[in-house]
């Protein structure tokens, strides 16, 4: 057993190899027509950049990706500087109407997007050529590595119960050099995912056949990442139903967020693309989706007929409407832990790393200023933008739209969620972006901790301090502080994993969903005491 | 202002300050020849375990100590003085007190087994044993096997512990069954099946006759009592039971039997030194609980109420209904009221278990009054406050069984077992016991 997860960990590591490999392959360059084309495709009025790009990539002798990534960025900032100054001589000579021209010849978007999209039609090689093949080499090992890695598990870990065993005593669990391997390879990928796709083409021309056949187009940087983070959670479920398949809510939970991941956020956007709908994730809820109220969504969702007028309302009820009541029922778990995406991740790829999550007061304190600064940070870009949508004008109480939406998708959208958010699972724990970033759960939070029926009940004054419930609280909760005072627990935070009660070895902490009267229970003498001792201290803490 | 001093920063010496603190400002020094910061022993397997760093077993910061002005003291209490009202350290250094809390909790029993002080022999009970532990058995290499002696809670976790990392367990018990003194034959049955399927080689109704070491005064094997076979060995943990550690109390005016004595008030013979958690003896015990109760709730408890006597409210240590919980390797287990190992003669009992043995639970209730008197439950959760409600009004095992909804406590989704329970209750004792649906309302209203 032992041996074929040896073998499982070896063929994992070729797939692997072989995927991050790939980067290095193949030859970029275009055919005069083929750049015609893209220029027309794309309607620049540029007049240099059509020149500056036949230099550049048009050529006969075959380039890498990243000696045409950097042509391609050369191009862009020379037919773009010529513009540039143009403006400051017509600004200079006071020229309005001429300067005022020359913005609309200038090329927009990030140099490494064009890249990518000339990549795209530039690129040749063995991985575009056999996409099957190259499928079966990357995703495929991997894939049948992780399994034979995995599986085993069922019969290595023994019968069902607790399976926490040497956590803390292996490198890969305990911040040891394979978790630093582990989160550097992660924020590499993140990194070139958010700010260098054009290095990543050749991964996207794996999966191009399942893209024409989901959406009708070639595979882009997002398809890709949409796509392998399926794979992921997939995989990394299995792991999951083995490890906890003696609790029922985890099993659950398990397969409610892989199945709103692959349908909601995966299926049905690319399928609706495909019908030539604007692709939405359905369950994608306004903060958590900043740019919903984006002019550019605002404007695709007007221009998409019925189908655009439901999601925008739809979008807004759910933010508005669906989600408060469901929070008041059953807590953020709802959607933390049973169907948002970013939370389905942690949950599957991120459970090895959840003991992470830092416990201290200072910690706690840190991220209640982070969470709702990112809160209000999202507010306020969406008040400036709507403002600026409807009105027509380029800022609002002196922000920039542009800027605001620029600074916050860097910001926030890159860095934060992504970057830090999953890049640093193995170091800092698994749920770094939901307890510090989220906006969507900061806004949840307020409503779970002051309006709703969800409690972790603590059970009288069973509680021993052993510790289990806090080390393996993914959101930093001290859950034990609470439990040893026999006090239930109701924390902004608490995203409900349930796993605080699954590892509890006395059968203290249940999640429930109750009447609010009773639910926050200070106490000071715990149940079992002498009752007119209980009785009299409650009374003189009142 | 006075000077509390309290010896031991376990449970007990630290849930006295705490609640001294809450209600007095009173200069409170804690001393602990153990561990700098209060820890929680009965998180120590875990740490051996890989589930946990020590640092997690420590149930506060480090600053919470200071920040409540609660003066930390390290060092190994030699000898009180009560004439002159000061403890003296093993350095000579001593502290004078207003009052004194001693709650210096147990030490493993050791029987004056032949080679019970060699190297590798070990109890499991302070951080040192676990240090310990983790030289003497890193991994099955060094360690090829291991025996325990002594079948109870702390020998069945040591049993876990040394599993966790492969090595082998050779479990010597003397009862005819895991801990028959306190579970029934069913339930400890049960667990003997359980301990078996974690591959540990089970011995019962066997017990140590010696332990042989080599030249360097390493274990090498033992031999057992009732066939004299030799079992090689490079551990053995001695987990038959703890008993008071207060040797440094031996010599001074204060009255001691096996623990330190203490009337009701938690006060001993000297007038401003008490004694609470494990190391407390009661006078005269209380109704059905034992004279010590080395338990981590009664020292919680204990803590609570001596607080108030020394903060001037001066109160009873009065526990409420009996309360209990462990861990047998996967097998969870609570236990509220009273279920002996026998029925009494007034008692009568319902078993129910799970086909899949691992599940069951043992109500106990009067034969005439049905009033009920106690539950086991095993690998299902049940709620703390409903039973002690159910004690408390002296409910019967009726209102119990139609109620047993309200009382579980497992997690949300996981199969429910008391329809099933209910109707073998009704076939065996020709009852119609009607399960009622759970109530928030019933579960929430006061006692
Ligand atoms: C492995 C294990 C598992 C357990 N599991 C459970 C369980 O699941 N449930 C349960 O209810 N109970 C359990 N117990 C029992 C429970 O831990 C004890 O009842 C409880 O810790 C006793 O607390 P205490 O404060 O009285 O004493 P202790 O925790 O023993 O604290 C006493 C402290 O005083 C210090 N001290 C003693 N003498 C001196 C001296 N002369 N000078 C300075 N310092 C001194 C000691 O070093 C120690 O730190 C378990 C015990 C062990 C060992
Ligand atoms: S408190 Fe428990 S349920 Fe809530 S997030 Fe932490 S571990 Fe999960
Ligand atoms: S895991 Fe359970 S017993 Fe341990 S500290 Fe948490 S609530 Fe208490």
């Amino acid at each position: 057993m032992k041996r074929i997860q040896n073998i499982g960990l070896v063929i994992f590591l070729i797939g692997l190899s072989l995927f991050t490999g790939t980067i290095f392959t193949g030859s970029f360059h275009l055919s005069p027509s083929a750049l015609d084309a893209f220029i027309i495709e794309k309607d620049y009025q540029n007049e240099i950049i059509e020149t500056e790009l036949t230099k550049a990539i048009v050529t006969d002798n075959p380039l890498t990706i990243f000696e045409f990534s950097d042509r391609v960025r050369h191009a862009y900032e020379v037919a773009n500087t010529h513009y540039d100054s143009l403006i400051a001589q017509y600004d200079a000579e006071k020229n309005w109407d001429k300067k005022g021209e020359q913005y609309l010849y200038k090329i927009y978007g990030k140099p490494h997007t064009l890249s990518f999209d000339l990549a795209k039609i530039a690129g040749k090689g063995y991985v575009k050529a056999y996409t099957g093949l190259m499928w079966m080499l990357t995703f495929g090992l991997g894939i049948l590595g992780s399994l034979l890695f995995i599986l085993p598990d069922l019969i290595l870990l023994g019968k069902a119960g607790i399976k926490n065993d040497g956590i803390y005593l292996e490198a890969s669990t305990n911040r040891g050099w394979i978790a630093w391997l582990v989160l550097i390879y992660l924020v590499s990928f993140y990194l070139l995912l958010y700010f260098m796709p054009d290095y990543v083409v050749n991964w996207t021309f794996i999966v191009d056949p399942i893209s024409l056949f989901l959406n009708g187009s070639l595979a882009s940087q997002w398809f890709l990442y949409g796509f392998l983070y399926c794979m992921i959670m997939v995989v990394m479920a299995l792991r999951m139903y083995i490890k906890y398949r003696d609790n029922k809510y985890q099993v659950m939970r398990t397969t409610s967020v892989l199945f709103f991941q692959i349908v909601f956020a995966f299926l049905i956007p690319e399928i609706m693309t495909s019908l030539n709908m604007p692709g939405y994730d359905f369950k994608n809820a306004f903060p958590l989706d900043y740019d919903f109220f984006f002019d550019w969504n605002l404007d695709d969702l007007r221009n998409s007929g019925s189908i655009g007028l439901f999601i925008l309302i739809w979008g807004i009820v759910l933010t508005s409407v669906i989600v408060p009541v469901m929070v008041y029922f059953f807590g953020k778990r709802w959607y933390c832990s049973w169907v948002c995406g970013c939370g389905g991740l942690a949950e599957t790829l991120g459970d090895p790393y959840r003991q992470h999550s830092d416990k201290s007061l200072q910690a706690w304190k840190l991220e209640r200023w982070l969470i709702h600064s990112v809160l209000i940070f999202s507010l306020v870009m969406t008040l400036v933008t709507l403002y600026c949508y409807f009105t027509g004008m380029p800022s609002f109480l002196g922000i920039h739209s542009q800027w605001i939406k620029d600074s916050y998708s860097f910001l926030i959208g890159a860095w934060f969620a992504g970057v830090i958010g999953t890049g640093f699972y193995p170091i800092f724990g698994n749920r770094i972006w939901c307890r510090f970033g989220c906006p969507l759960a900061a806004y949840m939070g307020i409503v779970q901790r002051f309006k709703s029926r969800f409690r972790i009940t603590t059970n009288g004054g069973q509680c021993i301090s052993c510790g289990n419930c806090s080390t393996y609280c993914e959101q930093g909760i001290d859950v034990r502080a609470y439990a040893q005072k026999g006090e239930n627990i109701v924390r902004s935070s608490c995203v409900g994993c349930g796993i605080c009660s699954a590892v509890c070895p006395r059968g203290v902490l249940k999640l429930e969903n109750g009447p609010e009267k009773g639910r926050i229970n200070p106490t000071d003498i715990l149940l079992g005491n002498n009752i007119d001792l209980i009785q009299l201290v409650n009374k003189r803490e009142k | 202002m006075k000077h509390i001093v309290i010896i031991g920063n376990g449970i007990s010496g630290v849930t006295a300050a705490r609640h001294i603190r809450k209600n007095s400002k009173n200069q409170i020094t804690l001393v602990s020849g153990e561990a700098p910061y209060f820890f929680s022993r009965t998180a120590l397997m875990y740490v051996y375990m890989g589930h946990m760093e020590f640092k997690h077993t420590q149930p506060y910061e480090n600053w919470f100590w200071s920040k409540n002005k609660i003066n930390l003291k390290q060092g190994f209490v030699n000898r009180i003085d009560t004439d002159n009202n000061c403890i003296i350290f093993e350095d000579n250094t001593s502290i004078s007190y207003d009052q004194l809390v001693i709650a210096s909790g147990s030490k493993t029993n050791k029987f004056g087994w032949p080679g019970q002080d060699s190297k590798g022999v070990m109890g499991l009970y302070h951080k040192q044993d676990l240090e310990q532990l983790e030289q003497f058995a890193p991994n099955n290499q060094v360690c090829k096997r291991a025996v325990i002696v002594g079948g109870g809670l702390i020998g069945i976790e040591l049993a876990e512990m040394l599993r966790s990392r492969n090595i082998p367990v050779t479990f010597l018990v003397r009862e005819k069954s895991f801990w028959n003194v306190v579970l029934p034959d069913q339930e400890s049955e049960m667990i003997n099946r359980h301990i078996k399927e974690h591959h540990v080689d089970l011995r019962l109704s066997t017990q140590l006759r010696e332990i042989k070491s080599n030249d360097s005064g390493q274990v090498i094997s033992i031999i057992i009592e009732e066939t004299g076979e030799e079992i090689f060995c490079d551990v053995v943990g001695l987990t038959a039971g703890v008993s008071p550690n207060i040797d440094f109390v031996k010599d001074s005016n204060i009255v001691t039997g096996r623990g330190i004595k203490v009337n009701r008030f938690l006060e001993t013979n000297i007038s401003n030194i008490y004694a609470i958690g494990d190391c407390a003896e009661q006078q005269e015990p209380m109704g059905e609980r034992k004279a010590i109760e080395a338990v981590w709730y009664t020292g919680r408890m204990m803590g609570e109420t001596l607080a108030q006597t020394i903060c001037n409210h001066r109160t009873a240590y009065h526990p409420g209904h009996w309360f209990n919980s462990a861990k047998f390797f996967d097998i969870e287990y609570q236990t509220y009221g009273w279920v002996w190992a026998k029925p009494k003669e007034n008692e009568a009992r319902f078993y129910w278990e799970h086909k899949n043995g691992k599940m069951c639970i043992h109500l106990n209730y009067d034969k005439n009054t049905h009033e009920f008197i106690g539950i086991n439950n095993f690998g299902m959760r049940m709620r703390h406050a409903f039973f002690d409600k159910v004690l408390t009004k002296k409910k019967s095992v009726t209102y119990v069984l139609t109620h047993i909804s309200d009382a579980n406590f497992d997690p949300e989704f996981y199969k429910k077992y008391a329809s099933e329970i209910v109707s073998k209750f009704n076939r065996e004792n020709n009852t119609s016991i009607q399960l009622k649906k759970k109530s928030w309302k019933r579960i929430f209203s006061e006692a």
